[in-house]
């Protein structure tokens, strides 16, 4: 019997690495999806991974990686959008996983990277550290289709079902403790402008 | 304009959907607010805009900069003490990624507050705006209404910068507390 034919929980999950998951994410990126990044170490490895055209990186505004994905999914229906949020970001804004249930937002998928740490400002575990389980609490939000990635595999094949088949969906991810490769370019308006060409909304100059 | 519509051309909640829709913005959300039940509820009854309620004021403000990326124009409306929850959101993301953000605050705390709560919540609305030098507008005269908003607007996309409207109670009337 095959894993992918069971969910993973939280406890047989296994650890992953951020960087390698991200790149294997955006390995799989066919069809121009939007990336968006969430503050801090989410978006270096997002940026280590291979800047692209329909990649988002925010800077600061800590939790709305998520409610900025969604935004792009409204104004892009045709377009799959990926947010990639840390679980301390998460919990700034867990009321937007009920937005988006609420909307049934079928081109959006939410993939968290839950390592129970604030990683960036010195490792402090989360209030949702060892308590509470994300996936749990995005189904309880209402997004049916939420899961644990039990391995690489199993990630792949979430990946895959999310952008066939459509969402809104949210992928848990248990990470360790190793911090991004590395650092974004701190440009906000360079990174919007690249962005909204990446988009098809400006003309590429 | 025809039937019921033309009745109510001239209310404060007719001519701000009238002045977005004539400047193309389609998404618009909303933490709720008594004063703008009315507006809320005609929005939601135009097709032509995609109208929904956020659990926080600083999610609406992800959700539009993320729709004007995508190339969609968003407002959000909210009350002052909502305000006071979207500084960070201002300073860290719409200001410097220069989202041309379309605010509509329904101004409490003053002219006949009855809640301490939201006087006090009041006080940091205009000194806030202000830091950040972000184009303020309180629109007191229906007359005015249309002009200002219309043109701030144009001026929000032109010079890519968010703009806020704070709807006195002299415009809407405000939230009535019988003492």
């Amino acid at each position: 019997m095959t894993r992918a034919s069971q969910a993973a929980s939280f406890d047989n999950a296994k650890v992953m690495n951020r960087f390698a998951l991200t790149q294997r994410l955006v390995a799989k990126l066919r069809h121009e999806e939007a990336v968006v990044g969430g503050i801090g170490n989410t978006n270096f490895d997002l940026w280590s991974a291979g800047h692209r055209p329909q990649n988002f990186y925010m800077l600061g505004s800590m939790g709305l990686a998520i409610p900025i994905a969604l935004g792009v999914a409204i104004a892009q229906p045709k377009r799959h959008i990926i947010a990639l949020e840390g679980d301390g970001s998460l919990l700034m804004q867990l009321g937007c996983l009920t937005t988006i249930a609420a909307l049934a937002q079928k081109n959006l998928t939410i993939v968290v990277m839950d390592n129970g740490l604030y990683q960036i400002t010195g490792s402090q575990p989360t209030p949702a550290a060892g308590v509470a389980d994300f996936v749990a609490i995005a189904r309880g939000a209402g997004i049916a289709k939420s899961a644990w990635a039990a391995d690489e595999e199993d990630f792949d094949r979430l990946v895959d079902a999310a952008l066939a088949d459509g969402g809104p969906t949210l992928i848990a991810l248990r990470i360790d403790d190793k911090p991004g490769v590395g650092t974004t370019d701190r440009d906000p308006a360079q990174i919007r402008d690249r962005f909204m060409r990446g988009l098809g909304v400006r003309k590429a100059v | 304009m025809h039937g019921a519509e033309s009745k109510s051309a001239s209310t404060w909640h007719a001519i701000v959907q009238r002045t977005l829709h004539a400047n193309a913005v389609r998404l618009v959300t909303y933490v709720p607010d008594k004063v703008f039940t009315p507006l809320i509820k005609s929005l939601h009854a135009d097709p032509d805009f995609i109208t929904f309620a956020t659990a926080r004021e600083e999610e609406a403000v992800g959700i539009l900069s993320g729709a004007w990326m995508g190339g969609m124009r968003g407002a959000v409306l909210m009350q002052t003490s909502g305000f006071g929850t979207i500084p960070n959101a201002l300073a860290s993301l719409v200001v410097p990624y220069q989202i041309p953000l379309a605010i509509f605050v329904s101004e409490r705390g003053t002219l006949g507050e009855f809640n301490l709560g939201q006087a006090m919540a009041a006080k940091p609305l205009r000194p806030v705006l202000d830091c950040l030098g972000i184009e303020t507008h309180t629109i007191t005269r229906l007359d005015e209404l249309e002009f200002i908003v219309d043109r701030s607007i144009k001026q929000a996309v032109a010079t890519q910068a968010p703009v806020v409207f704070i709807l006195s109670p002299l415009l809407t009337g405000g939230k009535v507390f019988e003492a």
